[in-house]
């Protein structure tokens, strides 16, 4: 509702130093031709991640798990050493197309791999479609990006943002949930989530009820929670992520709904929330590609190699950037380290299926994983999958024209 | 369906009651053909909207807390003070550290007030004062200015991570309403505050030497002065108690709402359009424009949800159509 005027506008400094970065890549460009790329020596490899704010441990777990399934190989792409570079995002759509540059014009990567926050994905997307580098998507599920907007040289190793949701409807209805009420933050991640929700479960025969919005980030819930007790709809269904999915599962419980109407979600729900929600999570239902409890030998000798050399627990996004690395891997393995020969490095690309800890997985046309989604269930401050909500699941890639 | 023609089934408890018609032939005649098709109309029944009406009233009384400094800054002092959001966003900051600080809630909200009234009478002494004769011009520079630095002392001081501040425990549980909801009895510690305030408040102004002063100060600067009263000294004490107001707003709305970078400017915006609704410097207006904004946000949110952010600013517009000066000129 409030609609929040930006207080934060560039400073006259920022702006200066901003057109100065702009004019010297451009210049740097034209100086600089593709000959300086040439194929010798090290495999250029850039990550573009926040490495600090909100999404900080992000944007580790994934470098985490980009460099470790690089070191399962050898440590080498194709058998050329590795040269690394890094740039912090700081999950700052303002500066996405100015860090891009910074990695593909002055740092001249071969590879870029980033990033979690959608809005910095749509600036490195335009950087890439101008540039053709190569970019590898860790997390950000924003839709264009393998849809209307598709390139051939960006892949997606997590997933799109309607995808969780797409799986949600008929699990739902499976268990005789006919009228639900959706709730979610009124911003593009949560749209793209109804989109999937909607379409899953009115296929399957459900009626969505009410639709309901709170403005991003806000987390005052009270009048919408008060209206799902009124409509006593047979579930809610939704999507929240981080601090504020705490804040709703616990209001949620306050306002005396959590033992009454049951509580669906995506995934993102109940990732990283669970200790923070305490006993208002339990019983949650959610749907997502992993669950830290997959009891699959692959995820489990993963997560002990994970936790070892890292001393923490791995979780989605560390999988994701550890499927990021997979796929750069089987690339440039293809291509024996010459990632110049564009059309074989991306049909081998295309063509991998990722041996992942979420279970094995294939490129879609669009370059988004085709992958299972589960169904888990809070119980007792954990994510237990309780079976596969979908199989194979694939995003439509609407509007693409790869083939 | 004939949806637009049957009357809505069941016995309503508000048969008759114009209201009630009213949202009906909103909801099912207007939209009943239109985006809204999918969502059936369903009767208003009484416990609904009564917990509706609580939610809006508290809402209200938050706001109220917020625009009652604003609208008494401008009208005593004629000071237009952007800077009013960050204050709630200090207060909020404020409840989050000290609670962690001092391992209590109460505690936090204690210190956190003698600190705020500290924080308004120096920036009052330093600032302010120097800008009570100047042109608006000047103060919204000041003041937006000021917006700046209280956002990156905020940054530096506290971060821009989002965080939450956990109810206190004698306030954690939830009292049943219905049969499917259940109030949380910290919103109702929270509107105790604010009506406690707000009377406190109503009491200052308008039975207490003090607040004769204050009104007089406010109507003729000169001749009160001239009558040997300390107007400098009133100033200051006003300034002190419209910043106190609204870092006990931020403070107490801490737990529902969390804590976040720029969580003033939002309801900044929410403050200067209760205070034009209420009419500029007028705190009774403030008041009754603060519970018109609750219940037209509310109901907008739970009605009309397509449209609910324009709800407010469709409010204000009409009733500046209706009263240009707002609905109480003081």
């Amino acid at each position: 509702m409030q609609s929040t005027p930006s207080v934060r506008s560039p400073s006259r400094r920022l702006v200066l130093s901003r057109s100065a970065a702009l004019v010297g890549a451009g210049t740097a460009s034209l100086l600089l031709p593709q000959i300086a790329r040439a194929q010798s020596g090290k495999v250029r490899v850039g990550f573009m991640l926040p490495y600090t704010g909100t999404y900080a441990q992000l944007g580790v777990a994934i470098e985490n798990g980009v460099r470790m399934a690089i070191a399962e190989k050898g440590g080498k792409l194709g058998g050329r050493e590795i040269e690394w570079f890094k740039v912090d995002d700081e999950s700052e759509p303002s500066k996405g197309v100015e860090n891009a540059n910074k990695l593909v014009q002055r740092d001249k990567v071969d590879v870029l791999i980033g990033t979690v926050h959608s809005g910095v994905q749509m600036g490195i997307h335009k950087v890439a479609r101008e540039s053709g580098v190569l970019n590898i998507i860790p997390n950000a599920g924003v839709l264009p990006v393998t849809r209307a907007l598709c390139a051939p040289n960006v892949f997606r190793a997590s997933f799109t943002n309607s995808q969780p949701t797409l799986a949600l409807g008929k699990p739902m209805m499976e268990r005789g949930l006919k009228k639900a009420v959706w709730i979610t933050w009124k911003y593009a991640a949560g749209d793209d989530a109804l989109e999937g929700f909607k379409e899953s479960y009115t296929k399957a025969g459900g009626t969505i009820v009410k639709e309901l919005a709170v403005p991003f980030p806000n987390v005052e819930f009270q009048a919408l929670l008060t209206e799902i007790a009124a409509l006593k709809p047979d579930a809610v269904a939704c999507f929240f992520a981080g601090g504020g999915a705490a804040k709703f599962m616990k209001d949620y419980a306050a306002a005396g709904l959590h033992d009454k109407i049951p509580l669906w979600g995506s995934g993102f729900l109940t990732e990283g929330t669970l200790e923070a929600a305490g006993a208002a999570a339990e019983g949650v239902m959610s749907t997502l590609h992993y669950a830290d409890s997959l009891d699959t030998p692959r995820n489990k000798q993963f997560r002990s190699a994970y936790a070892q050399q890292f001393k923490m627990q791995p979780d989605v996004y560390a999988v994701q950037g550890y499927d990021s690395g997979q796929l750069l891997v089987a690339g440039a393995a293809a291509v024996k380290g010459d990632l110049a020969s564009k059309a074989a490095l991306y049909k081998a690309i295309e063509s991998t299926v990722v041996d992942s800890p979420r279970g094995k997985w294939t490129m879609s046309k669009a370059h988004n994983p085709i992958q299972d989604i589960y169904l888990r269930k809070v119980e007792k401050g954990d994510n237990v999958v309780v079976g596969v909500a979908a199989k194979a699941l694939a995003d439509s890639g609407a509007g693409c024209k790869l083939t | 369906m004939e949806r637009g023609t049957t009357p809505v089934a069941g016995p309503s408890p508000f048969h008759g009651v114009p209201w009630h018609g009213l949202l009906r032939g909103l909801l099912t005649r207007r939209f009943g053909n239109t985006r809204f098709s999918s969502q059936r109309p369903r009767p208003v029944d009484l416990a609904n909207f009564l917990i509706q009406l609580l939610n809006s009233v508290q809402y209200g009384l938050l706001l109220f807390m917020l625009a009652a400094g604003l609208t008494l800054i401008f009208g005593i002092m004629g000071v237009v003070n952007l800077a009013h959001g960050s204050f709630y966003m200090l207060g909020a900051y404020l409840a989050y550290a000290l609670s962690a600080q001092l391992g209590s809630f109460t505690a936090a909200i204690v210190v956190g007030t003698g600190l705020s009234v500290v924080f308004g009478l120096a920036l009052e002494r330093l600032l302010f004062r120097h800008f009570y004769q100047r042109e608006h011009l000047d103060q919204v520079l000041l003041t937006f200015g000021l917006i700046y630095i209280f956002e990156e002392s905020r940054s530096l001081l506290w971060g821009d991570d989002v965080h939450g501040v956990p109810v206190p425990p004698l306030l954690t549980g939830s009292l049943p309403l219905t049969d499917t909801l259940s109030y949380p009895v910290y919103r109702l510690f929270m509107m105790a505050i604010c009506v406690a305030l707000a009377v406190g408040l109503y009491l200052l102004i308008g039975k207490t030497r003090l607040g004769m002063k204050i009104r007089a100060g406010a109507f003729n600067r000169d001749m009160t002065e001239s009558l040997g009263i300390n107007i400098k000294l009133i100033h200051a004490l006003v300034f002190a108690i419209g910043v106190a107001l609204a870092t006990v707003a931020g403070m107490i709305a801490a737990p529902v709402s969390s804590v976040y970078p720029n969580m003033g400017a939002s309801v900044l915006i929410m403050c200067f359009v209760v205070v034009t609704i209420g009419g500029i410097g007028s705190v009774r207006g403030a008041l009754i424009a603060a519970l018109l904004v609750g219940l037209v946000d509310t109901f907008g949110k739970v009605l009309l949800p397509q449209v609910s952010s324009m709800g407010v600013y469709m409010l204000m517009a009409a009733v500046l159509l209706w009263k240009p000066e707002g609905l109480f000129k003081s």
